[in-house]
């Protein structure tokens, strides 16, 4: 196993280039995957037996809920990061990941509702799963309302770090608790997957386009730490030697 | 392929405004996020260009 | 003496709290006028009450608690006394804790001493009162204690009641919805014994991660 230097990436002058080269690559994989993704998912699958076409929305729907989380995870993954090793780093990938986070997170309760709305008769159902998220689009808003409010960015970076830990330690918490108080109550039990009673072509478009997905957020996060990186590291020789900066 | 017209695909059994309305808005969305982005990073840019087009100038001409 | 500090930094703590009776009286006097507002509000029909009473009771904590948390670390904060916290031998995450338990004994246990007096404008019963003062009496340490990591991170920061409310709504979702929670298991007859005993669980780790979490909180507003 070639052991890569990480330390050296972990540099925000090296991150910039290596991101640089990276992102366009997995544009080009969002595009391709949500391509045919959406083919399959609106060209191809058959209509479900119960819900007519109204389940297509679920080849978006689920595959921002799921990101939705993975972001959230992630950006947990780089607090401790942070944390630990007190790379600059850490901080702007936290910070990158955030939007586009809170973006899925929204997304998720969005075409929920609109999902919801024909199949069980309602906009909102205090299920388990949409209280949850709903919370979690809560704590993106937090972890955005905090960085932005200090403004001395090693504060900012850290205290975000905090938050989007502890953040990340209350999620499961608060799904089980949700679940628990939803038992009581017996609301509506939905099964929002089809499990494995859906037929492949349903379960290969879901996937294609949970990928694309992943690639768009790997793209757009990398792009979008290109540019914290040069904001803050502004006054670094190497900034001044870009070519892009050349006037 | 599923659909024998286009107005059958668009009026998708006729849940047209719930798909379309997801998959319209989160499209939307994605595309600003995109936008965004790189609207915010050629500011950026252009802010880095013009310190940098201020510092190339001789020293007396700053003031 | 960590002890010795610790038993300072409480005494003292609610010393200054004695002094500034209008701001611990804030907090409290807004649980009251919920309780107290509702029923006017939602009518006189005692079933529904029955009904609504531990939600009600319950976000009504709630609020008061996050009124109360923002002068947790305030005073401390303008005057040095946290930096000073910082840089003594005692560690950092006990003294805190002192903080926070003065903190509670001010902002949370009037709550649960007004709780079961506020609880029978909603004809709760007996029973219901009890559940209701137990949940809280375990429940507000654990709004104290983490609403105490939300405070620290806002210390000083521009927006920082309604930032301190964001970030701490989350957090106080689990201790709200079991809570109220049982309540509704004792009323429905199923016992509430195992919403209480998650409350518990979840004031022992709060009890001791909490300080912790708070203290390296306090050092990122402190540098």
């Amino acid at each position: 196993m070639k052991s890569i230097n990480w330390f050296h990436y972990a540099a925000p002058q090296n991150f910039y280039g290596l991101a640089g080269r990276m992102w366009p690559g997995f544009a080009v994989l969002a595009t391709a995957f949500m391509l045919a993704g959406l083919w399959l998912g609106f060209a191809v699958a058959p209509s479900d037996f119960q819900q007519g076409e109204g389940y297509r929305i679920i080849f978006v729907h689920v595959p921002v809920s799921w990101m939705s989380m993975v972001v959230y995870l992630a950006m947990a993954f780089w607090s401790v990061l942070g944390l630990t090793f007190n790379t600059r780093l850490s901080g702007m990938m936290t910070r990158a990941l955030a939007p586009t986070g809170a973006l899925f997170a929204f997304l998720s309760l969005w075409t929920g509702a609109l999902w919801g709305k024909p199949m069980w008769g309602t906009w909102w159902v205090w299920d388990a799963r949409l209280t949850s998220e709903l919370i979690l689009f809560f704590l993106y808003l937090g972890y955005i309302a905090l960085t932005s409010a200090i403004d001395d960015t090693r504060r900012s970076d850290r205290a975000g770090a905090l938050i989007a830990i502890v953040g990340a330690i209350n999620v499961p918490i608060i799904y089980f608790s949700v679940k628990w108080w939803n038992t009581l109550h017996q609301g509506a039990s939905v099964s929002l997957t089809k499990g494995s009673s859906m037929a492949e072509v349903m379960l290969w478009g879901m996937l294609l386009m949970a990928l694309a997905f992943w690639f768009y957020t790997v793209a757009l996060v990398l792009y979008r730490v290109r540019t914290l990186i040069l904001q803050r590291e502004s006054h670094a020789t190497w900034v001044h030697q870009l070519d892009e900066v050349k006037p | 392929m599923r659909w024998e017209s286009w107005s059958q695909f668009w009026a998708m059994g006729g849940y047209a405004v719930y798909v379309w309305g997801s998959v319209g808005v989160t499209a939307l969305l994605m595309v600003l996020e995109v936008w965004q982005a790189r609207w915010a990073h050629r500011a950026v840019l252009n802010q880095l260009k013009a310190e940098q087009a201020v510092a190339q100038l001789p020293v007396d001409e700053w003031k | 003496m960590s002890g010795g500090a610790f038993m300072a930094v409480l005494r003292r703590d609610l010393l200054l709290a004695m002094r500034r009776k209008s701001e611990v009286l804030t907090a409290v006097f807004f649980f009251v006028v919920v309780a107290a507002l509702f029923p006017l509000g939602i009518g006189p029909e005692l079933n529904t009450l029955r009904l609504v009473a531990p939600g009600v009771l319950w976000v009504g904590a709630l609020l008061s608690s996050m009124l109360a948390l923002q002068r947790l670390f305030e005073a401390d904060y303008r005057d040095g006394t946290l930096e000073q916290m910082a840089l003594s031998p005692t560690p950092m995450p006990l003294l805190i804790s002192a903080k926070l338990l003065a903190h509670w004994l001010v902002s949370g246990v009037p709550l649960v001493l007004l709780a079961p007096v506020l609880g029978l404008q909603f004809d709760l019963s007996a029973d219901a009162l009890m559940t209701l003062t137990l949940g809280l009496l375990l429940g507000t340490p654990v709004l104290s204690l983490v609403g105490g990591i939300g405070a620290a991170l806002t210390l000083g920061v521009r927006g920082g009641g309604v930032l301190l409310s964001l970030l701490v709504l989350p957090l106080f979702i689990p201790v709200l919805v079991f809570g109220a929670g049982a309540v509704e298991a004792q009323a429905s007859g199923l016992g509430a014994e195992a919403h209480l005993s998650i409350l518990m669980a979840m004031l022992l780790p709060a009890a001791f991660f909490s300080p912790l979490a708070c203290a390296a909180a306090l050092r990122i507003a402190l540098e």
